[in-house]
């Protein structure tokens, strides 16, 4: 009897090797079953052997394994802690299921919301939405029911679905893990939700730097057309500008233009897509559908907190040991993800700061780690949780230089329509450069001019630019168009507020002990 | 999508027009087409040329400035061919948390490769990470980048 060998062929565990340990694996005469990730990314390639799993695996490492003998060996996966403590509902087949294989995703649970929701008709089906309290994933947190029943109750003879699958933020990757490990319940939920408005097509904007992505929603796309049909699902493909990933500059990138943000109102729930009512979901929003429909609203709001219901994907990476894909109902602390789930840093460090929700999130010391995972306790803490995703530094960051290139970043990716995010990311830069130089700024020949009556006629010190730029940061944060401009002040103002001794200020008084 | 490098091949002029016309006739129905079509001529020439902007933009009944103002506008699209072969290294906060910047700063003088900035691969727990045409490495340390860039170089 020839041993079954489950590995991986997500892009993570492509990048780590998996193919040449799958190739090994089949070399010494298994079967290999090529399946979606459990999530536990510190441990890829891992190879599933009747449940037990073995990870990370080089070549040099299947003799052991095939052997029995293997040091790797973690025990059964299903009862490893980091799957244990989860609440799967979006990733609940990931790691069981070839993400290509219609058979799998029907055999476990697949296509029963699209038939719940084709029997209840459109109207109940928002309500179902609308009942789960599920929120928009990407970042904003809109009720998805309530953008369901506007586009619905628009007049229009076209209507879209647009799944706004730009995951430029670092430290996530649920989108991907989606796209790559479960493409069909991606293209349900789109189906879902374009019965339920009255939608006939949906995109799929999906950017560049995910070339397996792209392939895996193309090909589901293409074998899962019937069941779909009448809707129609397309992927469309990103050029790398992480703005893109701003609704609007998407929606004017998919119609072939440069991908410049528009002002709203109009919304895109009346006015997006070719100017048709149009929804624009994330990814992780569309693929929570699917279970919805099939399980009841009710049931997944049973999950949660406070205004925040079901469970989020959230990613743990960056300077950390156990980094991965970890699903949990809202609620969960910052320290909980990062010190027991995470396993605090990977080198071994102190565990300096997290920044929560990508490059326009704030940086948060472990004085935080208190924090309930949940919408609203984040912004009350001037923070947001965006994609879900936590980098995790050590204490050898340097937060001034990270807060620098939170501003040059903002910079290179702003998309130029208005000034603060424009000239504002780059008078940033200059500010922070001069601080971290400890220069100051001394006056320059046209200020001293006769005529110059109200130009600045003294050097300005460190402190007087510590306060410009946080002046600054206000302009930006309420004068930009976008979250791009308006959220790059949170990392910026968050490293000078928790980390003031790296910008040459004195330390912060000692907060108490966690 | 990453162009392939082994694909950018010496066309004539008239080949290279061939292709063009091909690349828009299979996109003459599809709405909101620019991006789709300058992703398959860029993955055919290696480049999207300033000379195949006039038939682009005739083709889809836009001016020749709206085509560029995409073209530059968007960072995956050039103009000009590639002169070196591409590795491209994420330099995103997370694998900054894991030491991107050091291994950077290691690599400036290497001139055989162009070593290019990219944000995020999403493989933010296995990094630093690189991408050579659709090709992803993980797990990079300087053994493995000096490895990568003999291979492509």
């Amino acid at each position: 009897m020839t041993v079954k060998v489950r590995i991986s062929d997500d892009a993570l565990a492509i990048a780590c090797g998996a193919d040449h340990v799958a190739a090994a694996f089949a070399a010494a005469g298994c079967t290999v079953e090529r399946v979606s990730s459990w999530g536990m990314q510190w441990l890829e390639p891992l190879a599933d052997i009747d449940g037990q799993g073995f990870g990370p695996l080089t070549v040099a490492d299947v003799p052991a394994v095939l052997a029995g003998n293997s040091p790797l060996a973690i025990g059964a996966i299903e009862h490893h802690p980091f799957i244990a403590r989860q609440q799967r509902f979006t990733f609940a087949r990931a790691g069981k299921t070839r993400p290509l294989s219609l058979d799998d995703y029907a055999a476990n649970g697949g296509w029963a919301g699209l038939a719940r929701a084709r029997e209840l008709g459109a109207e109940a089906t928002i309500a179902e939405v609308t009942q789960s309290g599920l929120r928009g994933r990407g970042g904003a947190g809109f009720p998805a029911g309530i953008k369901w029943t506007t586009v619905a109750r628009a007049p229009a003879d076209r209507k879209y679905i647009v799944c706004n699958a730009d995951e430029g933020d670092s430290a996530t990757f649920a989108d991907r893990m989606v796209m790559e490990g479960d493409p069909f319940m991606l293209i349900e939920g789109m189906a879902i939700a374009g019965h339920a408005v009255g939608a006939q097509v949906g995109y799929v904007y999906i950017r560049s730097e995910y070339p397996h992505a792209i392939a895996k929603m193309e090909a589901a796309a293409a074998l899962s057309a019937a069941i779909i049909a009448p809707f129609r699902v397309e992927v469309r493909v990103g050029a790398g500008a992480y703005v893109c990933g701003e609704e609007t500059s998407l929606l004017n990138s998919l119609e072939g233009k440069r991908g410049e943000v528009r002002a709203k109102p109009p919304l895109p729930a009346l006015e997006g897509l070719f100017g048709k009512p149009t929804v624009v979901n994330n990814v992780l929003t569309l693929a929570a559908v699917p279970w919805i429909m099939a399980h009841g609203g009710a049931a997944y709001a049973a999950v949660g907190f406070g205004r925040s219901r079901g469970t989020m994907p959230i990613q743990i990476a960056g300077n950390v040991r156990h980094g991965g894909l970890f699903e949990v109902g809202f609620g969960i602390t910052l320290g909980e993800l990062v010190m027991e789930i995470g396993g605090g840093t990977a080198s071994g460090r102190p565990v300096h700061a997290v920044q929560v929700g990508g490059p326009l999130g704030a940086y948060h010391p472990p004085s935080d780690f208190h924090l309930a995972f949940d919408y609203e306790t984040f912004a009350a803490a001037d923070g947001l949780i965006g994609h879900a995703g936590l980098s995790v530094f050590d204490d050898t960051a340097d937060m001034s230089a990270l807060a620098r290139f939170a501003m040059s970043f903002c910079a290179v990716e702003s998309c130029g329509k208005c000034t603060p995010c424009r000239i504002g990311s780059t008078r940033g830069v200059e500010v922070i450069d001069r601080i971290r130089a400890r220069s100051g700024r001394t006056v320059d020949r046209v200020e001293t001019l006769p005529q110059m009556h109200n130009a600045r006629k003294a050097a300005r010190t460190l402190g007087e630019d510590i306060a410009l730029l946080e002046d600054l940061c206000e302009t930006m944060k309420f004068g930009s168009l976008c979250a791009l401009g308006g959220f790059t002040p949170y990392p910026v103002l968050s490293a000078i507020k928790h980390f003031p001794q790296d910008f040459g200020l004195a330390a912060p008084e000692q907060e108490a002990a966690e | 999508m990453a162009e392939n490098m082994t694909m950018t091949t010496n066309l004539t002029a008239s080949e290279r027009d061939a292709e063009v016309a091909r690349i828009l006739a299979a996109h003459a129905t599809r709405e909101g087409a620019l991006l789709p079509i300058l992703h398959d001529i860029q993955a055919v020439l290696g480049h999207v040329p300033e000379a195949v902007i006039p038939a682009i933009a005739h083709a889809l009944n836009v001016s020749r400035a709206e085509v560029h103002g995409v073209i530059s506008f968007y960072h995956d699209f050039h103009v000009e061919p590639h002169t070196r072969p591409v590795i491209k290294l994420c330099r995103s906060e997370s694998c900054q948390a894991r030491g991107v910047e050091v291994l950077a700063r290691a690599f400036e003088g290497e001139t055989r490769v162009s070593i290019e900035p990219i944000y995020c691969l999403g493989l933010c727990t296995v990094g630093p990470n690189a991408m050579v045409g659709n090709t992803l490495h993980a797990r990079l340390d300087t053994a493995k980048l000096s490895a990568l860039v003999e291979s492509v170089a």
